[in-house]
């Protein structure tokens, strides 16, 4: 099985993919992830204004079968929030790069994110 | 320790199965997506390898005896064909396992039986059933043929239809909890009426070397551990290990919600205690929930009243599919137990709000 891991993006070990765009980070898990947790069911995420520390828990995900945390791949505040996961959380399955996306974070440091994995290195960790 | 593989292992993983252990066996508990399973066997039909499953089978002249002495339920009611669910219980009166229990066409002129214990309980079921045959002298043969027998379960509303096709139509007339030897693509399959997932369907029990055979003849969608969870939590069916277990949870069934399988007028193991339950009534008891507030209620999760103290712990708990409103099994004190009651259900670390509701979840056949 192959899963997509697009490289215009960083890679956390625990899962989650990081897109910097004029120093916001828009947050989701991957498509390797998703596989691995089944069909999800819920998510819990931070509010809007809410400070978050690089590699700390922000929020959980569950699927039918398991429980999961997610971390912050940067430093910052809580910009925005998908809301619509709260109704559709099979929007992570169906689309984990695009439309799953979790939340976007104001980072402190958008330099933190060099320390995450590349695309290649994140392929190699699941391969 | 080395997993148990069903005989269908190696073509469930190349259909794209994720696998799971469960009682011992190596298990698919996915093939394409829970809810795509689930919804299949609700509006159509799903086809499930329980090969898992013990297979124990006795036989002689003292056969009905010795059934009826380490089970539950009443088996003389039981003719050829008819099965019952059962609970096998200590002297206690507490559950060591749930079984489905199946009268066979007689053998040399002897009743015979099969029952069903739960996956990985068949060596200490067979292990009990011998040690009290011989304790109480009885003339039976008993054998474990977990391994000889493979079991597939094909349920939802077009399993009927699907199942008669197959077998040319020699079990359409079969009741629920009846069961026959049917021939299918050339192989004998003791095809029962039964089920695990509130819908109509069939479990169907052949050689394991026919496993495949079994399984391409009843082609429909392929359905795992994960679905059957789903499923026969919305049924509101307990699951061994989970809602009760010997060792972490002993249960009585009166507490578990399956009083309807002690048969009290007969003699049993275990059948005093619960004579003595049944008329003291229990303390406690397995209700079915639905959370009000958002979140996935867990097994080993924490129940407390509206004050927030712990009255008792979730069993079994999920999203369900068909309902897409969170659900569960718990057990609490029987002053919390009537429908309507307000609970909390502790979801890592904060209280949710839940209802006790009746069970089933849902319409079942």
């Amino acid at each position: 099985m192959s899963f997509d891991t697009p490289d215009d993006r960083r890679y956390m070990e625990s899962h989650e993919w990081a897109l910097e765009d004029d120093g916001v980070v828009r947050v989701g898990i991957t498509d390797f992830a998703q596989d691995e947790l089944g069909d999800v069911v819920f998510v819990e995420f931070p509010d809007e204004g809410d400070a978050l520390e690089q590699d700390a828990e922000f929020g959980v995900i569950e699927s039918i079968k398991a429980v999961s945390d997610l971390y912050a791949p940067v430093s910052g505040e809580v910009v925005a929030i998908n809301e619509e996961l709260f109704d559709a959380p099979e929007l992570v399955n169906e689309d984990p790069f695009g439309d799953g996306w979790m939340l976007e974070i104001d980072a402190d440091d958008a330099d933190e994110l060099e320390e995450l994995l590349s695309a290649a290195e994140y392929e190699e960790q699941i391969a | 320790m080395t997993l148990s593989k069903p005989p269908l292992w190696e073509h469930h993983g190349d259909r794209g199965a994720k696998f799971t252990e469960f009682g011992g066996w190596d298990m698919p508990v996915e093939f394409d997506s829970i809810q795509t399973e689930h919804a299949a066997v609700r509006d159509d039909a799903g086809i499930f390898d329980v090969s898992h499953m013990g297979q124990i089978h006795v036989t002689g002249p003292d056969a009905t005896e010795l059934m009826q002495r380490l089970t539950s339920n009443d088996v003389t009611r039981l003719e050829v064909g008819d099965s019952q669910y059962a609970v096998i219980t200590d002297e206690e009166g507490v559950i060591v396992d749930d079984t489905v229990v199946y009268r066979l066409p007689d053998e040399d002129g002897e009743p015979t039986y099969l029952f069903v214990p739960n996956a990985g309980t068949d060596e200490a079921a067979h292990e009990r059933w011998i040690g009290h045959r011989n304790e109480w002298g009885l003339e039976a043969t008993v054998d474990n043929r977990t391994d000889e027998y493979a079991m597939v379960a094909v349920q939802g509303p077009n399993a009927p239809d699907l199942v008669e096709e197959a077998a040319d139509g020699s079990v359409a007339d079969l009741g629920r909890f009846e069961a026959t030897y049917a021939t299918i693509d050339g192989v004998e399959c003791w095809t029962a009426r039964t089920g695990y997932t509130g819908e109509d369907g069939f479990e169907l029990l052949f050689p394991s070397t026919e496993a495949e055979r079994i399984w391409t003849a009843l082609d429909c969608q392929p359905c795992g551990l994960g679905a059957r969870d789903t499923l026969r939590l919305e049924a509101g069916f307990v699951l061994a290990g989970q809602d009760f277990d010997y060792e972490s949870n002993p249960r009585t069934p009166y507490e578990a919600g399956i009083g309807f399988t002690v048969a009290l007028d007969t003699e049993f193991v275990g059948r005093d205690a619960l004579a003595a339950v049944d008329d003291e009534g229990v303390d406690e008891q397995l209700v079915g929930f639905q959370l009000i507030d958002r979140g996935v209620p867990r097994h080993g999760y924490d129940i407390t009243n509206t004050d927030g103290r712990v009255i008792g712990t979730v069993t079994s708990g999920t999203m369900s599919p068909t309902l897409e409103q969170s659900i569960g099994l718990g057990y609490v004190p029987v002053e919390y137990a009537d429908p309507g009651t307000t609970l909390q259900v502790v979801v890592r670390g904060r209280s949710k709000k839940a209802r006790v509701e009746t069970t089933p979840f849902i319409d079942t056949v």
